[in-house]
């Protein structure tokens, strides 16, 4: 693929002093990301899917840094940016995130229409009735009845749904080229989901934007995603085209993932499980960090870190199943299965 | 089918809150049985009345009219004393989110043994630390946890701390209200396999309040969908995933993502619309359309289910 990407991030590491320790939260991580593309990145929690994204906005908690790689966005390092004004270029402006909770994400004690007007007033500069009449423009973009009253309300007047639809609102409101959406739908029912989920895809084809979302549901990634990279212990693992990772997943973690989907279960027989604990961070991993915790680990996968292999063109993963010299691993069976099993 | 024995009875139950102007109907007219050893799953959207239905059941919410019946013996409104022991002895809950249900300030050991405590279940010292320690064990955690404070566990293990308590009155039943929808999908995988287990090894009966529907199709027996305080229908979970007629159901299981992107793509989501049911002249009937199927529905909307059903019959 020739493709420029629109962001590239390479070999990116972040590190957090905790207590005089330090926690190597992303270890060597490097992304691509093309214009207009929907991009979902699937991990645990603790896997650094939302430490890695946020690095992206210059927002790591005050005891994180990046202490090495690059991430290249409109040929400028951005990593090397250290003061909140470099940032503020881009944050916002350019990329924007939609958190996880939308019960916590908006302040109770500001009207909604002044809150989304803040961010255009931040970001754009303007100021009075213009901002106003944008705010309220933004309100119908996300499907708020009747915005002109609800503008005039306070949070708690809005339903989880509403709310999250304000905060991508709000993210949306400066044309940002980059959404990154951090769960935006795990603390809402499924049909409120579905509708959320539509109404990201239609403002990102409206606005041309290319989306990140962070997840832990395949099901969500299944229905927006074009390309999905699997993360484990702050690595990207595996990545690839969705098809690609759903059918044809070759890093243990990513089967791993979706053999333990309830989905896939049958009745009066047990899940398959992850056994064990992602690895402690503050310690160094030696090999493949998920080796401890997978039944058919090869002996090499405790010595050495694996590399990339090539599966497609679009498609590689960090595991030494790949490498032509090892014994000649199967998918399992439950992975083969998943389509047919889907389809009832 | 051998008739089974129902383990719980609910009838007309109506569950208000506030009183005068202010008052909300939360539940109305919600009828069911739960035998014995099966898992029960009450699905819908949240504020629809799930987890409130599950609370009167364990005697925290009041019930404003109808009734529960436990093993036959009614257990809402005024009940004796020893029967209300027994209640609370027999049917237990377990919380949604591991993180806001422990007491942060008490020890494990504590936290798990609360209910002995409070019932003067054990005999001595001894015996309580034993139960604790097999509660322990049982949920697959290690005794040894008995002294530490809840901040020291992760999600999973808090969520098995919440069912180690349950476990220890020996319950017959469990309410367990949405106990994997906070947890990471690696850890529910194993939370559901011990609840499976615990249903087995106990013979446990579970009611299970969820509003993820493919964690429903795996666990439960049989399903109830609720829309606003209503169950607008009821099947065995096989039938109701695989031939779902009321309208606010289909919707529900179209808004369930599938893994699997092409399928996930084709999908068509269907909105329900409540205005669709006009209940003006003709009064809905809770009504069984299929053995063990039922539906809430007037008698034009009963005949349309049955066309339904009899042009799925000829379509196979």
């Amino acid at each position: 693929m020739s493709r420029e990407p629109l962001l590239s991030a390479k070999d990116i590491e972040i590190q957090f002093t905790l207590r005089g320790k330090v926690l190597k939260a992303i270890r060597r991580c490097s992304l691509d990301l093309y214009e207009g593309e929907t991009l979902a990145i699937v991990g645990e929690s603790g896997s650094g899917k939302s430490v890695f994204t946020k690095s992206f906005l210059g927002m790591l908690d005050a005891n994180g840094s990046i202490t090495g790689g690059s991430i290249m966005y409109q040929g400028v390092d951005i990593a090397q940016y250290k003061t909140e004004k470099e940032w503020l270029g881009i944050r916002g402006k350019k990329i924007s995130m939609v958190m996880q909770d939308p019960m916590t994400s908006l302040n109770p004690l500001k009207k909604i229409g002044k809150q989304i007007e803040e961010s255009i007033n931040l970001n754009q500069g303007i100021k009075g009735e213009q901002a106003k009449k944008m705010a309220i423009e933004m309100m119908h973009k996300v499907g708020i009845i009747d915005p002109e009253r609800r503008a005039n309300q306070y949070p708690h007047e809005f339903s989880g749904g509403m709310r999250q639809r304000v905060v991508i609102a709000i993210a949306a409101a400066c044309r940002p080229q980059i959404l990154i959406c951090d769960e935006p739908t795990t603390a809402l029912d499924v049909t409120i989901q579905a509708q959320i989920l539509d109404l990201i895809r239609s403002l990102q084809k409206e606005l041309n934007m290319t989306v990140i979302y962070i997840t832990h549901d395949l099901g969500v990634v299944a229905n927006v995603a074009d390309r999905v990279a699997v993360m484990y212990a702050g690595q990207i693992v595996e990545y690839g085209n969705v098809d690609e990772i759903f059918y044809n997943a070759w890093h243990p973690y990513t089967w791993a993932l979706l053999s333990s989907l309830p989905q896939l279960g049958v009745k009066g027989e047990e899940l398959p499980t992850i056994d064990g604990t992602p690895p402690n961070l503050f310690n160094e991993v030696k090999g493949d960090a998920f080796a401890p915790r997978n039944k058919q680990a090869l002996a090499i996968d405790f010595e050495e870190e694996p590399p990339f292999f090539e599966v497609s063109p679009t498609h590689k993963a960090k595991t030494w199943y790949l490498d032509p010299r090892s014994p000649k691993i199967e998918q399992p069976k439950s992975i083969k299965m998943l389509r047919e099993k889907m389809k009832k | 089918m051998p008739e089974r024995e129902k383990l719980i009875e609910i009838k007309d139950l109506q569950i208000t809150f506030g009183s005068g102007k202010k008052k909300f109907v939360a539940v109305d007219h919600v009828n069911f049985d739960i035998y014995k050893g099966e898992t029960f799953s009450l699905v819908g959207e949240s504020g629809s009345g799930k987890t409130t239905i599950g609370r009167a059941i364990t005697r925290i919410n009041p019930v404003s009219a109808g009734e529960i019946l436990f093993k036959g013996q009614r257990i809402s409104g005024k009940i004796s004393k020893d029967l209300d022991r027994e209640v609370i002895k027999n049917c237990q809950m377990i919380f949604q989110d591991p993180m806001a249900s422990l007491n942060e300030r008490a020890k494990v050991d504590y936290i798990v043994s609360e209910g002995l405590i409070n019932w003067h279940l054990y005999k001595d010292e001894d015996d309580r630390k034993r139960k604790v320690e097999a509660a322990l064990r049982e949920v697959g955690l290690l005794p040894e946890f008995a002294s530490r404070f809840p901040h020291e566990f992760s999600g999973g293990q808090r969520q098995r701390i919440g069912i180690a308590r349950a476990l220890i009155m020996e319950p017959q039943f469990v309410v367990a209200d949405e106990p994997i929808s906070a947890l990471d999908v690696s850890i529910r995988a194993q939370v559901l396999n011990l609840l499976n287990r615990l249903k087995v090894s106990r013979g446990l009966t579970y009611l299970f309040i969820a509003h993820d529907l493919s964690v429903v199709r795996f666990i439960s027996d049989r399903i109830a969908v609720i829309h606003k305080g209503r169950i607008v229908e009821l099947a065995e979970a096989e039938e109701l995933f695989l031939h779902p007629l009321h309208p606010y159901t289909k919707a529900l299981l179209s808004a369930v993502p599938i893994p699997d992107p092409e399928l996930e793509k084709k999908k068509r989501l269907l909105v329900y619309d409540p205005s669709v049911h006009d209940y003006s002249v003709n009064k809905p009937i809770w009504e069984e359309i299929l053995p063990g199927h039922f539906i809430y529905g007037n008698e034009k909307e009963l005949d349309g289910y049955r066309k339904e059903i009899v042009a799925k019959e000829n379509t196979k």
